[in-house]
């Protein structure tokens, strides 16, 4: 290899080392500072309580309603999508995989929809809620973060199995399978690892979104036991604790968003966990 | 050195000695065409394959030998550019214009790939998958069909011990002969191979090759291949294809002794 080829080679592994380290150090800067400036707040009473009288004005209590909240809001609408989502991108890569330019077509309108800011899925959340006659609550809330999340998961639902090998397909296909067979035996389980990484995605996404739930789940100090109830969200708890004049009260936003960045580091763990179990019988 | 090498060609087959009885065909195909665009893939294909016969599609690479075996069992319904038009009838069955259910007709053909394709499960359950697509429910049942088909493709010996490992935990010879035995499962009446070898070791190989002498007694085969030499081993009846048309058809020792036409000569000079 001539001297320049050796530059260029080097020039570019370390850029791209570079870029790489950068991003990984921007999170760990996130991380540290959140942890940091929430540390002193940061306790198995804002864990455990609800926000007892005055607690955003530096009062006792925790953000155990904004957790539970965010929790119910986030799995109902995962789970939700997951139901829309599941049927749809097997319909997209089975039924329609003679018809391109419809696929193409959805596939587009798909990515369109991903691209749309939450606040606008809160407005229309909002316009569908009056409309149904239902107030802001867990019910609305939910509705409003599945619209916002179903693109999400059906397009990563639709690259999984986009992956899949054509040759599964057609052993599926020569064994007698349906195509739904097929869809829902073989290629289910070959793209399963997959759905849960999409699955993780959508619920990151639903979990920590504040603009869909800001007109259409509430806010409460209570924790919800009915669907018609409003919710406390931990974004909102975030948003609302942040614009405090009271240190204290900024602190435990901090705090709450620490609390946010565990419950997605912890689910991402196990999702990664659960998905490696389920890749071994995967066809590579 | 054409000749001696055509001469040494047909002492291997007599070698074999081959029996060819054309007389019962299983699968007839009619003018069979396929377009893609403005590319015409197959012309006007008329062939009969001899039932508990190898029929050997041989070829050039993109002469259109896979595309054919496609569409005799219709997975060319997953390609959206291939227009295929003409007829395939196994026994009364018209499989392209057909309204008997598809996957009924499909099970009547057990398909190995150049590539094995196990399904994402257990060797155990790949092989159980057709059964209980069929609708068997009895375990005993089961459990004794998938015994014996690994049996039949010599591979119960080796994976008896480990049925519910991950079917990808076997070698890629060893996967090919679970596709095998998952597809003898469904009890097909002919077997699609499309060079079912090519990507497995020698020995691998061979192991293949002298299953599909055995279960010619109870299967039709056809397989398509490259390798001339392969065709020679396994032949009783050959299909030679060029450009998207069946050029020459017979049996291996009329074909390879006296081709008729200098596509197949100039084949066999450069497969040796």
């Amino acid at each position: 290899m001539n001297k320049a080829k050796i530059i260029e080679e080097k020039v570019f592994r370390y850029l791209s080392g570079f870029a790489t380290f950068s991003l990984i150090a921007m999170l760990a800067f996130i991380i540290v500072i959140i942890f940091v400036k929430g540390f002193n707040s940061l306790s198995l009473e804002m864990v455990f309580k609800t926000p007892k009288g005055g607690y955003y004005y530096g009062g006792e209590g925790g953000v155990l309603n904004a957790i539970i909240g965010s929790l119910y809001i986030a799995l109902g609408a995962t789970i939700i999508s997951i139901l829309i989502g599941m049927p749809a991108a097997l319909y997209i890569n089975v039924h329609l995989v003679r018809k391109k330019r419809t696929q193409n077509t959805i596939r587009y309108l798909l990515d369109a929809l991903w691209g749309i800011p939450s606040i606008v899925y809160g407005a229309f959340g909002f316009t569908l809620m009056l409309y149904l006659g239902l107030n802001a609550s867990l019910l609305a809330g939910i509705i409003t973060v599945a619209l916002l999340i179903t693109p999400i998961v059906v397009r990563t639902f639709d690259e999984v199995l986009n992956t899949i090998p054509k040759g599964l397909h057609e052993a599926g296909l020569a064994l007698g399978s349906t195509k739904s067979e097929m869809a829902f035996k073989i290629m289910f389980k070959q793209g399963f690892s997959g759905f849960i990484t999409a699955v993780l995605l959508a619920f990151g996404r639903g979990i920590g979104d504040a603009a869909s739930v800001l007109f259409t789940a509430g806010y409460t100090d209570l924790i919800p036991v009915n669907l018609d109830e409003p919710a406390a969200t931990l974004p909102l708890a975030i948003f609302f604790q942040l614009g405090s004049p009271i240190p204290e009260v900024r602190e435990r936003a901090f705090a709450a968003a620490a609390i946010l960045t565990i419950i997605i580091l912890v689910i991402s763990i196990s999702a990664r966990a659960i998905s490696k179990q389920f890749s071994k019988t995967n066809i590579k | 050195m054409y000749t001696q090498k055509i001469e040494t060609m047909t002492d291997t087959i007599e070698q074999a000695n081959i029996e060819v009885d054309t007389t019962e065909s299983i699968l007839k195909i009619k003018s069979l065409n396929v377009h893609a665009g403005d590319n015409h893939i197959l012309k006007n294909i008329n062939l009969e394959i001899p039932k508990n016969k190898i029929t050997v599609l041989l070829g050039p690479s993109g002469c259109g030998k896979t595309t054919l075996l496609k569409c005799i069992n219709k997975l060319t319904d997953l390609y959206k550019e291939l227009k295929v038009s003409g007829n395939i009838f196994i026994e009364q069955d018209d499989i392209l214009n057909s309204s008997t259910n598809l996957p009924v007709l499909r099970q009547k053909m057990g398909l190995l790939s150049q590539r094995p394709f196990p399904l994402p499960v257990s060797i155990y359950k790949n092989v159980a998958y057709g059964l209980k697509l069929k609708g068997i429910r009895d375990n005993k049942l089961i459990d004794y069909s998938v015994e014996k088909h690994l049996r039949e493709t010599g591979l119960w010996n080796e994976v008896k011990n480990r049925l519910h490992d991950p079917a990808t935990s076997l070698s890629i010879g060893q996967q090919q002969r679970l596709c095998l035995a998952r597809g003898l499962a469904v009890k097909p009446r002919i077997i699609l191979a499309d060079e079912p070898t090519s990507a497995l070791d020698p020995t691998s190989s061979k192991i293949i090759e002298n299953l599909f002498h055995d279960l010619k007694k109870h299967y039709t085969i056809i397989l398509v291949t490259h390798v001339l030499r392969q065709a020679i081993r396994l032949a009783d009846n050959v299909a030679f294809m060029y450009y998207g048309e069946i050029v020459e058809q017979g049996k291996p020792e009329k074909l390879f002794k006296d081709p008729e036409t200098e596509k197949l000569r100039k084949y066999m000079l450069d497969g040796n």
